[in-house]
């Protein structure tokens, strides 16, 4: 076990390409979806790392390759300093305890004709040593006090809670095995305005409690801004900034990310007329058929010709202090304008 | 060609007194095996011609199925309307017969749905679809209906127009999709558009495009807007004035300025407490407690008292009607007075 503020999740240049094929027979290969393409860094433990990015931009394929539900290209995801990508057998299976995950729809990600009890203990029949038979029951039930459920609700389908409970479900059952990072992958969106409060407020509470790390993948940018440490940016497969909260949010330096915060709607009308906004025109391109050198390019309103040229380098660039991957880089607060 | 029916609604031309749409004290009602369930008891909202109304609410709360009544497009049964009016230029569209409510429908009061894959059919091309408005309605020919269909294409900023109108819905990415629905409902110039949820499967930088779009239709035609979203943001954004919804009624009437600064119902005060905030980062978020109404098993009195801080023995007994504040602000709640003064404390 790592200790608190040792990196936990080292991910190096990870890339994952999802073959395109045409024929029946012969298949062949004509091309790949480029889903993530060469993605690092680092996570530490009790620490949140907030991503975001519009669909299709890879962040889920990430988190399902971190996950090691699915086989990176090439790159590498060290937990603890080995590589889940290469383990296989016996040790994936140890490795996986130590990463679990939280999925976004907590109405098809419960299996409806299992009990919450059965749902929550599944993965103690997986990994035996972590509960005998005898306790498991007792295990289940204190995971549900822990997320604040009743225990005595054991024996209940997923039908008959409702959808902050169900995702508290979801919250109990990728702890059940105690890792030390889980992976929450839009764990609000699908929740009532209301509730989402009372989930986050979970995650938080429990972070604390338990020295988790979390990968928070979300749309919701005031969301990913309270509960993250650290934000990297994704467009079309690449990181193109990542940097501390305030950071990101106060001094963004990559196009895009000055895009996206303007973009976001603030809940309070007032001077919404003098707002700065960006609006980018189009949609983001395939990620079959990336664009040349800086894949935001086609969208941005500082492209030049080196853009298309040259690939721009997720570092530290002169006059910002944290990384971002754009030949033009330059701090610009789009949220707190006047 | 225009059918004889049209002639039960007054034309388009001078209000007076009377909003462009109003409706007034909706009641709609569903049978189901489980019982019936009320999902809008007495809701009234007006609408004036250039007005953004936002109807805020979460899931259940009755927003849209209010709008589908407007529309006409409430599969009755099992819906059954036992109450209220809703007047478009003076007129109760419920009173009206089947061809008249047809008429109004697309034509003068045209709505948005939320996903824009599932509302358009995936058989026909979208030429198709949006020239059908002009062929069923304008009883215009093949060619002169798809050349408006492109002339509509271009004017919702769709790219080389001319030569996707032949394309089907799953050909476009979902910030098109979109505008080809919006394309759709504006094609005969109607004078209330109704949007419901338009852009919450978009991403965001795609929705401050569709929110623009709209803006700017709006300003060149005067339509009065409804907008129906549970995203206080977009709200803030493009709004006049709100009409929050929760539990089948609405809890507060006011113009978008003062209910972000003063809210005066302890929902709406919740909900806004709930956003992340800057300052408050590493605090606990405020977090309204409890679950949204069961419609089958009302809460008595004040729908919002099990999840409400103001909380009095009252509340429990008698359901707060809409007190007035102000002449452009209400707000259902006996203690309307503790919370605006609890905001500015």
């Amino acid at each position: 076990m790592a200790t608190k503020g040792e990196r936990i999740l080292e991910v190096r240049d990870l890339v994952k390409h999802f073959p395109l094929t045409q024929g029946i027979l012969f298949k062949k290969q004509i091309g790949a979806i480029k889903a993530v393409d060469g993605v690092s860094f680092n996570l530490n433990k009790g620490e949140t790392l907030g991503i975001v990015g519009e669909s299709g931009c890879g962040k889920s394929t990430l988190a399902k390759v971190l996950m090691a539900l699915e086989r990176p290209t090439s790159g590498s995801v060290e937990i603890n300093g080995r590589d889940i990508g290469k383990a296989s057998g016996g040790e994936l299976k140890r490795m996986r305890r130590n990463i679990q995950m939280v999925m976004q729809d907590p109405y098809t990600s419960l299996n409806p004709r299992k009990t919450v009890g059965d749902i929550i203990g599944e993965p103690f029949d997986i990994h035996t040593e972590v509960a005998p038979k005898g306790e498991r029951r007792r295990k289940v039930q204190e995971l549900l006090e822990v997320v604040g459920l009743n225990p005595d609700h054991i024996n209940r389908y997923p039908h008959q809670f409702s959808g902050g409970q169900r995702q508290r479900i979801g919250i109990a059952r990728g702890l059940a095995l105690q890792p030390e990072i889980i992976v929450c992958d839009e764990p609000v969106s699908a929740l009532d305005v209301s509730i989402q409060a009372q989930v986050i407020n979970l995650l938080e509470r429990l972070q604390n409690e338990l020295d988790l790390a979390y990968i928070f993948i979300a749309h919701d940018l005031s969301v990913v801004r309270h509960i993250s440490d650290r934000v990297a940016v994704m467009y079309l497969g690449k990181m193109v900034e990542i940097g501390k909260d305030a950071e990101i949010y106060d001094k963004p330096a990559h196009p895009y990310t000055q895009a996206l915060l303007s973009a976001v709607p603030v809940p309070d009308p007032e001077g919404r007329e003098q707002r700065e906004r960006i609006i980018l025109q189009g949609d983001p391109p395939s990620p079959a058929n990336p664009p040349s050198g800086c894949r935001f390019r086609t969208r941005c309103w500082k492209a030049q010709e080196i853009c298309a040229e040259e690939e721009p380098l997720l570092q530290i660039r002169p006059g910002t202090a944290h990384e971002s991957a754009c030949h033009f880089a330059e701090t610009h607060d789009v949220v707190h304008v006047g | 060609m225009r059918k004889a029916s049209t002639d039960v609604l007054p034309a388009e031309g001078g209000l007076g007194n009377e909003p462009l749409l109003a409706v007034e004290d909706l009641h709609v009602e569903f049978a189901t095996r489980a019982g019936i369930v009320r999902a809008v008891n007495g809701v009234s909202y007006s609408l004036s011609p250039g007005e953004t109304l936002a109807v805020l609410g979460e899931s259940g709360s009755g927003k849209s199925v209010t709008a589908q009544a407007i529309m006409g497009i409430l599969d009755m049964p099992p819906a059954r309307i036992p109450k209220g009016e809703i007047r478009f230029r003076g007129t109760d569209l419920l009173k009206l017969s089947d061809e008249a409510r047809t008429q109004v429908r697309g034509q003068r009061i045209a709505m948005v749905f939320q996903d824009a894959l599932s509302a358009l059919n995936p058989v026909f091309t979208v030429g198709w679809q949006i020239s059908e408005m002009f062929r069923v309605h304008r009883g215009m020919s093949k060619r002169d209906a798809v050349n408006k269909a492109v002339e509509l294409m271009d004017k919702v900023r769709i790219p080389a127009a001319r030569q996707r109108v032949n394309d089907y819905p799953h050909q476009f990415s979902g910030g098109m999709r979109q505008r080809i629905m919006i394309a759709m409902s504006i094609a005969l110039d109607p004078e209330v558009l109704i949007a419901d949820e338009p852009t919450t499967a978009l991403d965001v930088t795609v929705q401050a495009q569709i929110m623009e779009l709209l803006a700017e239709l709006q300003r060149e035609s005067n339509m009065g807007m409804i907008l129906i979203t549970h995203d206080l943001g977009v709200v803030a954004d493009v709004a006049d004035k709100i009409a929050v919804m929760y539990g089948g009624r609405i809890v507060e009437n006011a113009p978008v300025h003062d209910i972000y600064k003063t809210p005066a119902h302890p929902y709406t005060k919740g909900l806004l407490e709930s956003i992340p905030r800057v300052d408050l980062k590493g605090q606990e978020l405020y977090a309204i407690k409890g679950l949204p109404p069961n419609l089958l098993d009302m809460p008595t009195g004040c729908a919002f008292h099990p999840r409400c801080p103001y909380r009095q023995d009252n509340c429990v007994t008698d359901n707060p009607p809409l007190y007035e504040i102000s002449g452009t602000r209400s707000s259902a709640c006996h203690y309307w007075r503790e919370v605006l003064d609890g905001d500015q404390g």
